[in-house]
């Protein structure tokens, strides 16, 4: 299993490699030989320019694209392409830019559909609903309300959450990938549309879980001073292309980032 | 004033995640079973039998399982009708076949057939889905309807392509055919809706209806976590199938006695009046179905009442009255309150809460 291979990595070793990776949609070039290693325990940022690849990176880390050539390797494994359920099972948890939450379910159930992984109980069992069920029901209850806890989410348990604000929602959706009691937690623009409190919050958590779970955070984000402010590296892209890799104060310096930034003077 | 949850604290999870959570739905729930139990088959004779009870029994676990798929799984079938066919034909195959079984072991065991069905038919939902699914299931009860006509092993080659009920007892009393007395029929009846009510409940409460639920409401966030969308829609389909099974064997089994196909489980029958319950009761909610239920069963009851007997219109034209009332009632309640009446009664209960002081 590889969850148990992820496990093992000491911190500071390299979790993901991206390697040559390139993804096309017919004639679209969305990436364009990208390479980077994700080393584990690390806030990893990937910024860049509207379009320039960022969320498709994200999606062939999942396994939500098919790269259309290059490798990945996971774990000390190469593979062409991941599968969703395998990334999953692998502990890679995701957010979404837009917010994908289960709108007619409350936040504590949707929070405890970040578990559905971990129950074992077969639906015979669940139809019957007694010992072992109500136990491992219990016990993920109690999981999942630690997330509640740590994220201030107690007074909208009940709450169906597309009816909660906008800021709510994407604090639930963090609190859904965290149930998954993630080793990778991928976050697509997490603060986007937020106030300035928000974001405080935002990152807050964020740092928060890298800390004191260990979890290795990938973020896309636009705010830079949040980036600067949280992230340990940073890979940048522009139309599909890596143009700059390094240390949050490298980055700042790097001439090809500004100019992608700001444009090229004449 | 009465009904409030102030001063019940739960200690555990297991206590807050009860079916019950408040005491006084619990006593509500506890009297409304006993009445259930020992009060009405004392008292039941075979006009509430025949038109009123069972037919609601039969059509809230139909209820049931439609909103399984359609309520909580999210993928719309109008092929009620063709499995609940698969229900009968099954309980009559497997009552001719094995003449010694038991009632109770042939119905659920119909349950398990319809199942087997259900999922072969289940498979275009991984393909397509809202209306493109919605005419596939529509082919589904055709093609079910059809088969059950064409092929004369379904109905053992009787001249007239009729089924027809043999007696079987539970306890020695009879329960099926045309001797069985209205309370035992009842008994029968109530007892795999309570406990097949229970068990879908529980189900929904549980993993598996959180992740018919996740399918429902995002599917692509709901496969990122790891949700199988093959299994899970596929197991919609084969438990909604299940309880809709049932509900087919009872319905030939102790409701009709002897049927013919085309008549019985005709679209216009059977498909769209327990859609039209699902929806009127409430999607996605275990009492949605069983309102529902007793509301299409009711409604032409009354009207029945109304029109004809206190106004005096003709039967005809009461019919036509009464086909007018279910279109409108539909259009109502898809504008005003598409949860329905299910969501009515909790804004009721919300209400009461607070009654009689508001503030």
């Amino acid at each position: 299993m590889s969850l148990d291979k992820i496990q093992s990595i000491p911190y500071g070793k390299e979790v993901i490699k991206i390697k040559n990776i390139s993804l096309a949609f017919g004639g679209v070039k969305a990436l364009t030989n990208v390479s980077f290693d994700v080393k584990k325990g690390e806030v990893f940022a990937i910024i860049g320019p509207n379009g320039a690849g960022k969320s498709s990176m994200l999606n062939v880390i999942n396994g939500f694209y098919k790269p259309t050539s290059g490798q990945i390797n996971f774990a000390g494994e190469d593979r062409k392409e991941m599968m969703p359920e395998f990334a999953a099972k692998s502990g890679i948890a995701r957010t979404f830019q837009n917010i994908a939450l289960f709108k007619g379910m409350s936040t504590l159930d949707n929070l405890m559909t970040g578990r559905l992984l971990k129950q074992k109980q077969n639906f015979l069992m669940q139809a019957l609903y007694f010992g072992p069920v109500q136990k491992e029901e219990a016990y993920h209850r109690d999981k999942v309300e630690r997330v509640i806890d740590f994220l201030d989410l107690q007074a909208i348990r009940r709450t169906p959450v597309g009816s909660l604000p906008y800021g709510l929602q994407k604090r639930v959706e963090l609190g859904r990938a965290l149930a998954m009691e993630p080793e990778i937690l991928l976050l697509d623009e997490p603060m986007a549309g937020m106030n300035v409190e928000e974001k405080q919050d935002m990152s807050r958590f964020v740092l928060t879980a890298n800390d004191e779970f260990k979890t290795t955070i990938v973020l896309i984000e636009h705010d830079m001073s949040v980036v600067m402010d949280i992230s340990n590296r940073i890979v940048v892209l522009d139309y599909g292309k890596k143009i700059g890799e390094g240390k949050p104060s490298e980055i700042l310096k790097n001439k090809a980032v500004i100019d992608a930034y700001l444009g090229v003077a004449d | 004033m009465i009904y409030r949850e102030t001063g019940q604290f739960k200690s555990t999870y297991e206590n807050d995640h009860s079916i019950f959570p408040l005491i006084q739905d619990k006593i509500a729930f506890n009297i409304l079973m006993l009445i259930a139990f020992l009060f009405v088959p004392l008292v039941i004779d075979s006009y509430w039998e025949k038109a009123i009870l069972i037919p609601f029994l039969i059509y809230s676990m139909a209820a049931i399982g439609l909103n399984i798929l359609t309520g909580y799984c999210g993928q719309v079938s109008l092929g009620t009708g063709g499995f609940m066919a698969v229900g009968a034909f099954a309980t009559y195959k497997l009552m001719t076949i094995f003449p010694e079984l038991n009632i109770m072991i042939i119905v659920l065991l119909s349950g398990v057939i319809t199942a087997l069905v259900g999922i072969v038919f289940g498979l275009p939902s991984l393909r397509i889905k809202g209306f493109y699914l919605a005419v596939a299931t529509l082919a589904s009860q055709f093609f079910l309807i059809w088969l059950f006509n064409k092929v004369p092993w379904f109905y053992n080659y009787s001249d007239t392509g009729q089924i027809t009920v043999s007696e079987r007892t539970m306890f020695g009393i009879a329960v099926t055919g045309a001797n069985a007395p209205s309370y035992a029929t009842y008994l029968f009846c109530l007892i795999l809706v309570v406990g097949l009510g229970f068990a879908a409940k529980n189900m929904i409460r549980s993993k598996i209806g959180r992740s018919w639920m996740a399918i429902r409401d995002m599917d692509i966030a709901a496969e990122i976590i790891g949700v199988s969308p093959l299994k899970t829609k596929l197991s919609a389909f084969a438990i909604s199938s299940f309880y809709i099974g049932i509900a087919g064997s009872l319905y030939f089994a102790v409701y009709l006695g002897a049927l013919e196909v085309t008549e019985s489980f005709d679209i216009m029958a059977i498909s769209f009046p327990v859609l039209f319950m699902i929806i009127i009761g409430g999607l996605g909610s275990m009492l949605g179905s069983f309102l529902g239920a007793a509301f299409i069963v009711l409604l032409p009851i009354f009207l029945k009442n109304v029109m004809v007997d206190l106004i005096g219109l003709s039967a005809v034209t009461a019919k036509h009255f009464e086909i007018t009332t279910w279109g409108l009632l539909m259009v109502i309640f898809l504008i005003v309150e598409p949860h329905g009446l299910a969501r009515l009664w909790s804004l009721a209960k919300e209400k009461l809460r607070k009654w009689p002081f508001p503030y």
